[in-house]
């Protein structure tokens, strides 16, 4: 494998660490957070926008890792799965795909969870349908998604009742 | 990835540079055709012209006369973080309908329109609401109308060295509203069998005055069909005017036949989503002015 030697120098803002790495300017930010950051939570599962494995926030902004360069993060912030759980605490919505069981071979997983929590973040109160619509672009071969659907909206409930406390 | 060189400039003259030294160079808003292309080797750039750092390109504005919005500009800021659907509540939804939560992050209006996919979702509704492109290169700015931008598919008319700057809809009356209506085999992430933009003025009498009818998915390019704005204008929208609209759409309708739907329904389902487009476009305004 020749490398090419044009590598760039990028800083950017990872789940809240600041955090410098060299990229080849084709370079997608998910390989570049798998295999230079070894955050290897981001998964790759289509490499083409289609799956939402590779699930991240930019700027607050859902997007899939594989469709951005990472030379576009310069200067960014970037919100992985990795960044979810706070100490070893599970995030509600990680906590309720547990109970619920929305998982299975977990694949998906790091995706949807970066993506619900998005949408609790955008909509605190997800009716099913604006849930299932937001969450259109994270495929899962394995639970047939109502178990994720329940546990997106148990979880937003959760932090409804806690945000009201 | 076959990229050698990734710039980001600040300014549209920067950005014009980049574009005509002689370096094979795509620009990049959101990445979502652009990435997957190279992913596949259907586009193969050595260098990376990225637009998001250009204010112009990423700006939504709106005055008096027009709603600007800047061809980079992502479809999620477009939707959420700006006024531009409570305009064209039709091209919103055209927007909405393009790939999932992720992909709106990313992609971008202009983008949709430089893809020149002849199913693009936002084409239609752009042409409907009398759009038109700015762009520049190096014999300085110009603009043309959303519906001579595409000039087949995955072909725009933009001239070596030239960049879409941001697109223009004249801001709508309160007595005009727009619609966008697709039909797709799965309820989201997909392809549009056919879509339809239509945007409408009523006078207080609620007689048509201005209506213009785009169809989309059913030729080479999105088509704005003229003959089916004219069977409205001057009418109270009765069956007979709609018929006629209906008829002129599948008239001006030259679909193909794939995986999606044959020519002859393609031709059939057009039309019925302009009698419907119409219908909703029509009870905006009703229900704006009530």
């Amino acid at each position: 494998m020749n490398k090419p030697l044009n590598k760039m120098a990028v800083q950017a803002t990872i789940n809240g660490e600041p955090t410098a790495f060299l990229c080849s300017p084709g370079q997608v930010l998910a390989d570049v957070l798998r295999d230079e950051l070894e955050l290897i939570g981001t998964k790759i599962g289509c490499n083409t926008g289609d799956c939402g494995a590779c699930s991240v926030l930019v700027n607050d902004r859902l997007v899939c890792a594989c469709l951005v360069l990472a030379a576009e993060i310069e200067g960014q912030a970037v919100q992985t799965i990795e960044g979810v759980a706070e100490g070893g605490v599970l995030h509600p919505v990680q906590q309720k795909l547990l109970e619920h069981a929305g998982l299975q071979c977990g694949i998906c997983t790091p995706g949807v969870v970066v993506a619900a929590k998005a949408l609790i973040e955008h909509n605190p109160n997800p009716t099913e349908e604006q849930a299932r619509y937001w969450l259109a672009g994270n495929l899962c071969r394995c639970t047939g998604y109502d178990k994720i659907i329940r546990a997106v909206l148990d979880a937003a409930q959760q932090m409804r009742e806690e945000a009201a406390v | 990835m076959s990229i050698q060189e990734f710039v980001a400039p600040h300014s549209l003259s920067e950005a014009k540079g980049f574009l005509s030294d002689g370096a094979a160079a795509s620009v990049l808003a959101g990445g979502t055709d652009l990435l997957v292309g190279v992913r596949l080797g259907t586009r193969n750039p050595e260098r990376v012209v990225d637009l998001k750092k250009i204010p112009e390109l990423t700006a939504i504005s709106i005055d008096a006369e027009a709603v600007h919005i800047g061809a980079a500009a992502s479809a999620f800021s477009i939707l959420h973080d700006s006024d531009v659907p409570s305009f064209f509540p039709g091209f919103a939804e055209a927007l909405d309908l393009i790939g999932s939560t992720q992909i709106q992050g990313r992609c971008s209006a202009g983008g949709n329109l430089c893809n020149a996919s002849p199913a693009a979702d936002s084409i239609p509704a752009l042409i409907a609401n009398g759009a038109q492109c700015l762009i520049t290169g190096p014999a300085g700015d110009h603009q043309m109308p959303v519906e001579d931008f595409v000039v087949g598919p995955s072909k725009n008319a933009l001239k070596e060295g030239e960049l879409l700057v941001a697109l223009i809809l004249p801001r709508p009356s309160p007595q005009t509203a727009d619609a966008y209506l697709r039909l797709t085999p799965r309820t989201e992430m997909d392809i549009a069998v056919a879509g339809v933009g239509v945007s409408l003025t009523l006078d207080e009498n609620a007689t048509c005055t201005a209506a213009r009818v785009s169809i989309g998915a059913v030729a080479p390019t999105a088509l704005l069909v003229e003959a089916a704005g004219a069977a409205l204008v001057g009418t109270q929208l009765d069956a007979a005017a709609i018929e006629a609209a209906v008829a002129a759409a599948r008239q001006s309708a030259c679909p193909i036949s794939d995986k999606r739907g044959t020519s002859e329904y393609r031709t059939h389902v057009v039309g019925v989503l302009v009698a419907r487009a119409i219908a909703q476009a029509q009870a905006r305004i009703v229900e704006a002015v009530s």
